[in-house]
C-alpha cells in the first residue's frame, strides 16, 4: 500500500512537469496544427536563461518570471524570422524548422552552459508535507501540480475572458475569417509562440527545480517525448486535456511500469507509447480534444 | 446623384500565374444593392475576394475615395468594408456568442452589447443557441451567423459571397428579405455576387454580369431583369 502511494505521489510530481510542456505544445498547435518540435529546447534554455540570472543575484521568483518573459521574446523573434514566412498551411517545412530549431537550441545552450549539470534554484520549500505510512509527497510534489493548475488557470481565463485570448481562438479557429473580421494574424500568432514559451520556461523550471534532478541541456530531451504524448493523450487542442494526459503518463511511468513485472524499467516510454495508441484508437481527438466536425 | 461609395477601375487577379479577371471596372454608390451575376468559374468569389485584399490585383480600387488596392484584408475591415465569405465562413469551434464578438474585434466603443442584443433581436434562434458551438448549427443558422457576425463591424460595406448557396429556397428568401430590410432600414450598402439571378435582380439596384473574368453587361437591376440575353443565361427564360 505505502509503495502503492508513494507510486501515485512520483507519477503526480512527473505528471505535472510532463503537462506544463504540454500546455506549451497544446498552445502553439491550437493557433496553428503544427506540433513544434523545438518547444522542449526553448523551455530548456528558458530554465537556463532563470538559472543565470538567478546567478547573478536576482531572487529567484523574479528571475523565473524574467526567464518567462525573455524567452517569451525570443520566441516572438523565432517565430517572426523562421516561421511567419512559410506557408501556415504547409506543415512539412514548418516541422523540418522546428527541428532545426531544436538541435540550434540544444547547441547553443550546451555551448554557453557546457554539458555538466548544475544546481537549480530550490523553488519550493524542502521536505514531505504528507506522511502516509512510508509513503512521502514532498512539498516539491505539492507545489509542481499546484502551480500546473495555477497556470493552467491563468491560461483558461487569457484564452476565454480577454479579447487577445478572442483573437486567438478565432485564429485558431478560422485563419482567412480572423482576417475578415480585422485580426492581424501574425502577430497573433507570434502572441501565441511568446505565451508557450513563456508557459514551458516555467514548466521546465519547476522541472529542474525537482531536488533529485539537475539542469543540463538535454534535461528536457526525455521529458519532450512524454510530453508530447501527454498532448496527443489529452487531444492535442485541449489545455485541460494536456493536464490530463501528463498525469495519464506520469502514472503509467510510476505505477503501471513498477507494478507490471514484465514491463522492464528501460521499456518505460514503450508503455507510455503503447497507451496513447490504445488510448487514441479508441478515441482519435483523446480524451478531451475536439472532434472535427464540418458541415458543407 | 449619390456618390460612389466603392469604384474598382481595370481590375485583374491572378492565383499564381493563371489570371482570373482580366480588368473589369464596376462601382457601387452609397446605399444601394449591387449585384454581380455570373455562372461557375466567371470570377465572381474571385472579384469579391480581390475587394477584400485577399488575392493579388492590380488595377485600382477606391472606398471612399481612399485608393485601398494595396491593403491588407485586417485594414479593409478597418475603413468599413464586412466581407461574407463563400461557405459562410464562421468560426466553428467558438459558441455563437463568441462568432459575434469576433465580428466586433475591430470595435472598442461600449455598443458591442447592444448591438448583440440586436442579433439575437433579428434571429431570435442565433440567442437560443449563443452558447452552442457555430459548428453544430445548420446551414441557414450559420448563414443568419456570418451575416450578424459582419454587420457587428458596423459596415459600411457589406460583401456578400453567394449567400444563397447550400440552402433551402424558403431560407434564402428569408435571407434576403432581410438583406433588403437592412438595406432600407439602416443604408447598409451591399455587394451581393450570386448565381440566383432572380432573387438577386429582384432586389437590387444595380447589376453587372461576369462571363469568363469579363464584364459583359451592366446596368440599373430593372433593365436587367427583362434583358433577352440575360433571361436566356441566368433566369431560365
Amino acid at each position: 500500500m505505502d509503495l502503492f502511494l508513494q507510486r501515485l505521489f512520483d507519477g503526480l510530481t512527473n505528471g505535472s512537469a510532463y503537462a506544463l510542456i504540454a500546455v506549451a505544445l497544446v498552445l502553439i498547435f491550437k493557433a496553428t496544427t503544427l506540433v513544434n518540435f523545438a518547444q522542449g529546447e526553448q523551455a530548456m534554455l528558458g530554465a537556463f536563461i532563470v538559472l543565470q540570472l538567478w546567478n547573478w543575484g536576482l531572487p529567484m521568483w523574479l528571475a523565473v518570471l524574467a526567464g518567462m518573459l525573455i524567452s517569451g521574446i525570443l520566441a516572438a523573434g523565432l517565430e517572426r524570422t523562421f516561421i511567419r514566412r512559410f506557408d501556415p498551411a504547409d506543415h512539412l517545412p514548418l516541422v523540418i524548422i522546428t527541428l532545426g530549431l531544436f538541435l540550434v537550441l540544444n547547441a547553443v545552450a550546451a555551448i554557453v552552459w557546457r554539458y555538466d549539470p548544475l544546481a537549480f534554484p530550490q523553488l519550493f520549500p524542502h521536505g514531505s508535507a504528507i506522511t502516509i505510512g512510508n509513503a512521502r509527497l514532498s512539498w516539491y510534489s505539492i507545489f509542481a501540480f499546484g502551480s500546473c493548475i495555477l497556470v493552467l488557470l491563468l491560461l483558461h481565463v487569457l484564452l476565454n475572458r480577454t479579447k487577445i485570448g478572442l483573437s486567438f481562438r478565432a485564429v485558431s479557429s478560422n485563419l482567412e475569417s480572423s482576417r475578415l473580421c480585422g485580426i492581424k494574424v501574425g502577430p497573433t500568432l507570434q502572441f501565441g509562440w511568446a505565451l508557450a514559451a513563456a508557459a514551458g520556461t516555467f514548466g521546465a523550471s519547476i522541472y529542474a527545480a525537482n531536488p533529485v534532478l539537475q539542469i543540463e541541456p538535454s534535461i528536457m530531451l526525455r521529458a519532450l517525448i512524454f510530453s508530447i504524448t501527454a498532448a496527443a493523450l489529452g487531444g492535442l487542442d485541449s489545455l485541460w486535456g494536456a493536464l490530463l494526459g501528463g498525469l495519464t503518463i506520469g502514472f503509467i511511468q510510476s505505477v503501471l511500469v513498477q507494478y507490471i513485472p514484465f514491463i522492464p524499467n528501460e521499456m518505460t516510454l514503450t508503455a507510455t507509447v503503447v497507451v496513447l495508441l490504445i488510448v487514441l484508437s479508441l478515441r482519435p481527438s483523446g480524451f478531451l480534444g475536439t472532434k472535427t466536425v464540418e458541415r458543407v | 446623384m449619390t456618390d460612389i461609395l466603392l469604384k474598382a477601375e481595370n481590375l485583374t487577379a491572378s492565383y499564381g500565374q493563371i489570371e482570373v479577371l482580366h480588368g473589369i471596372s464596376f462601382q457601387v454608390y452609397e446605399n444601394e444593392i449591387a449585384v454581380i451575376l455570373g455562372a461557375n468559374g466567371a470570377g465572381k468569389t474571385t472579384t469579391i475576394r480581390a475587394l477584400s485584399g485577399m488575392v493579388e490585383t492590380t488595377g485600382t480600387i477606391t472606398f471612399k475615395k481612399e485608393d485601398v488596392t494595396q491593403f491588407e484584408s485586417d485594414a479593409i475591415v478597418r475603413k468599413g468594408v464586412a466581407h461574407v465569405p463563400q461557405g459562410r465562413g464562421t468560426f466553428p469551434e467558438l459558441t455563437v456568442e463568441d462568432n459575434l464578438r469576433v465580428g466586433a474585434f475591430i470595435r472598442s466603443d461600449n455598443d458591442v452589447e447592444n448591438d448583440i442584443q440586436n442579433c439575437y433581436d433579428t434571429y431570435p434562434v442565433l440567442f437560443e443557441r449563443r452558447t452552442q458551438t457555430a459548428g453544430s448549427l445548420s446551414g441557414g443558422e450559420q448563414q443568419m451567423l456570418a451575416v450578424s457576425r459582419a454587420l457587428m463591424s458596423r459596415p459600411e460595406l457589406l460583401l456578400l459571397d453567394e449567400p444563397s448557396l447550400g440552402l433551402a429556397p424558403q431560407i434564402v428568401e428569408a435571407l434576403f428579405e432581410r438583406f433588403l430590410i437592412m438595406n432600407k432600414d439602416h443604408g447598409t450598402t451591399m455587394l451581393i455576387v450570386e448565381q440566383n439571378a432572380q432573387l438577386a435582380l429582384g432586389m437590387a439596384d444595380r447589376g453587372y454580369v461576369l462571363e469568363a473574368g469579363e464584364i459583359v453587361i451592366e446596368g440599373p437591376a430593372k433593365s436587367l431583369i427583362n434583358d433577352e440575353a440575360i433571361i436566356r443565361a441566368y433566369l431560365g427564360g
